[in-house]
């Protein structure tokens, strides 16, 4: 037996490129977690294979766009690995900051791809930019230091949940599995400010699993709600709110 | 991609557009029938945007990541006994990156390619050829050995020197 056929560190290579049969590749696995230099150069390999991915680049059909768009819209994300087990029912606690860590830290890789690698670089970076503005105000009242939230179950297995930050008096409204509006109708948020119902925006009908931050004061208000809508939104509520959320203090 | 992470449809029909022809390009590299590789990159592109949240920005780029992804996904195919079989065996000597049409060649990732191929043809034809089957084939290090007659343990040396050297031309950090 040569060198090479005992010293796991000649492995890398192979690793990086997939060319292990599992039994090696699950040894190799295990002996990567307590060999830092492996990992690295591991690591390096793989930036370099996906170089040779790009080299070979094929434009996809426009139609396996818009089905993997399609499909996409259907399916639910994974939580971040982070984040505890939910307690069922209301219930009120701080954001977990490494989940929003999560949300937050991969604008830079996004931008980093789309500069070095790509001739539509510019694009990309101006989406990502939107993008950015889009989630500031967002990430400014989930990581406020004071923000609480609360999560009410809705019909049909969805929920919403909102987060407020006294300090900023901005309230964030999330929902998960919420279906579509039927057509030519939206969700409109409300405030609750002594029982008069205002306005605090519209959920983008094709995009409710968006947060959206929500206009107005929040500090006036006890409560937010969510009634359908003509498209376009009421001025007052036409609609039996779907829920109404008493907003944590 | 952290909107990505955050449920942005979006964000991710822009990230689409950025990884999409890398993606299907590898994986149609490794199993050559492009009908088998639309179905797994589709899986590949649906997988990035389910598993966003868990995407760790210290582990490298989202594209490493999701090429990364790609290609693993597209071995596990062709290494399933089915795909096995079916699989044109005799065809897998390269002697260079696979040619495609250049209709369907994208303009921004020529570049790419140029840099590439250059690095290639500074590798040992030993090098280059374990390389190239190992990651453009789907070969194991085992399979690549019995191809090209060599030793085991000259596979694994030729793989991560080849590696090496790629990588320096490349100028590729991690």
């Amino acid at each position: 037996m040569t060198t090479a056929d005992t010293d796991p560190h000649t492995l890398t290579g192979a690793y990086a490129l997939h060319a292990l049969p599992d039994e090696e590749r699950a040894r190799f696995t295990r002996h990567l977690s307590t060999c830092g230099s492996c990992a690295d150069e591991v690591a390096e390999f793989t930036a370099t294979a996906a170089k040779l991915a790009v080299a070979v680049a094929v434009t996809p059909r426009p139609a396996m766009r818009q089905d993997v768009l399609r499909r996409v819209a259907a399916i639910r994300q994974l939580p971040p690995p982070t984040r505890p087990p939910r307690p069922a029912g209301t219930y009120r606690r701080r954001l977990p900051r490494l989940a929003l860590a999560a949300c937050m830290a991969v604008a830079a890789g996004l931008g980093g791809i789309a500069v070095r690698e790509h001739g539509r670089a510019e694009d990309a970076a101006t989406e990502a930019q939107q993008a950015r503005q889009r989630t500031d105000e967002l990430v400014a009242v989930l990581g406020a230091p004071d923000a609480a939230s609360r999560r009410v179950p809705l019909d049909g297995g969805a929920d919403a949940t909102v987060v407020v930050s006294s300090a900023r008096d901005k309230a964030v409204w999330m929902t998960s599995g919420l279906t579509a509006p039927p057509a030519g109708r939206v969700y409109q948020l409300w405030y609750d400010v002594d029982g008069t119902m205002r306005s605090a925006g519209l959920m983008d009908a094709g995009r409710t699993d968006r947060a959206v931050v929500l206009a107005g004061s929040a500090n006036s208000a006890s409560a937010v709600g969510i009634t359908i809508e003509p498209a376009g939104g009421s001025t007052r509520p036409t609609t039996t709110p779907l829920a109404l959320v008493t907003l944590p203090a | 991609m952290r909107s990505v992470a955050c449920g942005d449809g979006d964000a991710f029909a822009a990230l689409y557009d950025i990884v999409a022809a890398p993606v299907l390009g590898v994986v149609r590299a490794v199993l050559r029938d492009m009908a088998q590789s639309e179905e797994v990159a589709q899986e590949v592109l649906v997988e990035m945007w389910r598993t966003a949240p868990r995407y760790r920005p210290e582990r490298g780029t989202v594209m490493n990541w999701v090429l990364t992804l790609a290609h693993r996904r597209a071995i596990d195919r062709v290494r399933s006994v089915a795909a096995a079989a079916a699989r044109d065996h005799k065809a897998a000597l390269l002697d260079q990156v696979p040619e495609y049409d250049e209709v369907t060649e994208q303009v921004e990732h020529r570049l790419e390619r140029e840099q590439v191929r250059r690095c290639l043809r500074t590798l040992t034809e030993l090098q280059r050829q374990s390389v190239t089957l190992a990651y453009y084939r789907g070969l194991t290090y085992r399979e690549v050995a019995a191809q090209l007659s060599v030793p085991l343990g000259t596979v694994k040396t030729r793989l991560r020197d080849g590696l090496i050297r790629l990588r320096d031309c490349l100028g590729v950090s991690a």
